[in-house]
């Protein structure tokens, strides 16, 4: 394992193993992933503040309780040895920017938290150090989370590691993980931390090839996560494979004191509950999901996915979730009237930017105006009006009701069926700037990923084959609550069935530092050619079946 | 639903955020395009609904009522803009 890009090329599974047999330290590990950082991250703009040297640290010292437990081995006390070591130690891990980390500089990706070093650690970050994981840096986002293209970021875009075939253009990696999606498929983290609020996981997940999982509202603590919507907002893994994500998840999620919503309910061994096979499960393909206007390449890869899961002894069934349609503006209601409540507490006073003015309302007016990029001021606008006196019970309470009715449609098909299909997205990833001036069209985005959010569920994206273009798409799996280990279970099948997309072909490397991305360059093929999509439609076809 | 200027400079007096006439004018227009998108919901029969509170059941732990934490004021003031020893530094608001 001499040359980096090997190094770079391991799972976590992967590598965690050679940690503990010895063939592979942590640092050499660590200073594979920061000389793939350093060379990448001028043409992607994926990391905000990459930390070489805590990396290292952090690498050392995981290196030492490794060897330490192979010492221990030796003399024949394998098992309580093992048991010492903790599940992710030596892997290194990057972390999107929402979540504090002590004395490591957090801001959201907003001008108002310019400078914020929290002297505190999130309680998801936390569990991640105390397993021996290992920071490589701060991963970029949309302001605050809010956006679905990592364009509202106020360290600027992320660009997708992918392009469309035989074109340079420049594409989102989807938001508002962008960062944390774009460095795992970039091969600069093995896994990443990220948060969804609407689809913050899975849609970025879906444009990048790369797993992500939303677990269940309350699986993790939010504590010491930047808050947007409270009622919405849960943490969760993005990896390169379902195994991954299992092991990252298993490492984050817990009951956690500090965080009143998280849920005291035991944590399985996700990754052992892994590889059991799916015969009999009862999968629900809900039916209102096939908007009109869906695309042909979206509802045949849905169809492909039924097939797969059909193949490994699944009982697919129709199901109905009757108030789909609704979810996404009721979202755009509860999100922002929790987001411009959550976001009050930027006031120039305690922490970030303070713009001075002639008297207090006037410093918190200049500061709020200057902190805050647009289309968080847009969301703070129509939460503020949304709960303002005489609107209250129109706006808020009446999506409160939809939401109910929305989680009581879940409740229904989860009475017939163990798990959803559905695709993730309504299509691949598109040009950076196509959709920036038209919020709406920004916001549907997350039409197949908000309804999982509305009701508290866990939901898995999938990459699942690619578009007509080149790009990656991804199928979702909705389990009911608390039960991820089926979500990822079936995320297996799906992945195995799919088999590996290829990887994209590596052109930002060495690439001259921000602003040159979007340049001309010679388009070459992909790697593996035969891996791509005409193999792909070649194996799966063959198995491809009828949609119920 | 239709917003006038007058009533998004008042929503945005109401969330503290300065805005230029240029923005205002903007955001008549993106704010209204964005009520009326959400006013679908009129169309849910919403009579007998609870209004969600939680998705996930589960009884709020109690916990003896102490301090638990606290004691490091030099952490709390770090990261102010302005300060004076363990006090925030705001403009006078007294007269």
């Amino acid at each position: 394992m001499a040359d980096s890009s090997d190094l770079t090329r391991l799972t976590i599974a992967e590598a965690r193993d050679a940690l503990r047999k010895g063939d592979l330290s942590a640092r050499t590990l660590a200073e594979a992933h920061i000389a793939a950082i350093e060379a990448a991250n001028g043409a992607l703009n994926a990391f905000v503040l990459p930390t070489p040297e805590k990396a290292l640290a952090m690498a050392d010292a995981a290196d030492e309780r490794l060897a330490k437990a192979r010492r221990g081995r030796g003399k024949g006390r394998a098992k309580a040895v093992d048991g010492a070591l903790g599940a992710l130690e030596g892997i290194p891990i990057a972390v999107k920017d929402l979540f504090a980390t002590r004395a490591v500089r957090t801001t959201a990706c907003s001008h108002i938290l310019d400078g914020f070093v929290p002297p505190y650690e999130s309680t998801v970050t936390q569990n991640l150090w105390d397993a021996g994981a290992v920071l490589l840096g701060k991963l970029n986002n949309d302001e605050f989370a809010m956006g679905s293209s990592n364009e509202t970021s106020h360290f600027g875009p992320v660009v997708n590691p992918w392009r469309r075939e035989g074109s340079d253009e420049a594409l989102v990696p989807g938001g508002s993980s962008g960062g944390s999606a774009a460095a795992v498929a970039a091969r600069l983290c093995p896994g990443a931390m990220a948060t969804d609020t609407g689809g913050s996981i899975r849609q970025p997940a879906a444009f990048t090839g790369t797993v992500g999982l939303k677990p269940t509202y309350g699986r993790c603590s939010r504590w010491g996560i930047v808050a947007f919507a409270s009622s919405l907002d849960q943490a969760g893994p993005i990896a390169r494979t379902v195994r991954d994500a299992a092991i990252l998840l298993g490492a984050m999620a817990g009951h956690d004191p500090k965080d009143t919503t998280s849920a005291d309910v035991p944590v399985p061994d996700y990754e052992a509950e892994l590889g059991r096979g799916i015969e009999g499960l009862k999968v629900g393909v809900p039916k209102e999901y096939r908007a009109p206007g869906m695309s042909a390449e979206i509802e045949a890869l849905w169809r492909r996915g039924i097939a797969w899961l059909e193949e490994a002894g699944a009982e697919v069934r129709e199901v109905s979730l009757p108030h789909t349609r609704y979810a996404l503006p009721a979202y755009y209601i509860v999100a922002p009237a929790e987001a411009s409540s959550n976001l009050a507490r930027y006031d120039g006073v305690r922490y970030g930017l303070r713009v001075p003015g002639s008297d207090i309302v006037s410093m918190y007016e200049n500061t709020r105006a200057e902190g805050f990029g647009a289309e968080v001021k847009r969301r703070v606008l129509i939460g503020t009006y949304v709960l303002s006196a005489g609107y209250y019970d129109a706006y808020y309470l009446k999506a409160q009701r939809v939401r109910t009715l929305i989680k009581r449609d879940f409740d229904a098909a989860f009475e017939r069926v163990d798990v959803l299909l559905t695709p993730t997205t309504p299509g691949p990833a598109f040009g950076i700037g196509e959709k920036v001036g038209d919020p709406i069209a920004m916001y549907l985005n997350d039409i197949f990923t908000v309804t999982v959010n509305m009701a508290g569920l866990p939901g898995l994206s999938v990459p699942a084959g690619l578009s007509g273009d080149g790009l990656p798409l991804g199928l979702q799996l909705i389990g009911k609550p608390f039960d991820e280990a089926t979500v990822l279970r079936a995320g297996q099948v799906l992945e195995t069935a799919a088999g590996p997309l290829p990887e994209p072909e590596a052109w930002w490397t060495g690439s001259p530092p921000k602003g040159a991305a979007g340049r001309k360059r010679a388009s070459g093929r992909r790697k593996s050619p035969a891996r791509g999509k005409g193999a792909r439609g070649a194996k799966a076809s063959p198995k491809r079946k009828a949609s119920p | 639903m239709q917003v006038d200027e007058a009533l998004v400079r008042h929503i945005a007096h109401l969330a503290r955020l300065r805005i230029t006439d240029e923005e205002a004018r903007a955001l008549r227009g993106e704010l209204s395009a964005i009520l009326d998108w959400v006013a679908q919901l009129e169309e849910v029969d919403t009579d007998g609904v609870e209004p969600m509170t939680r998705v996930v059941e589960m009884r709020m732990k109690m916990r003896e009522d102490e301090v638990t934490d606290g004691g490091y004021p030099d952490d709390i003031v770090r990261n102010a803009p302005m300060r004076e020893d363990h006090f925030f530094v705001v403009p006078k608001v007294v007269e």
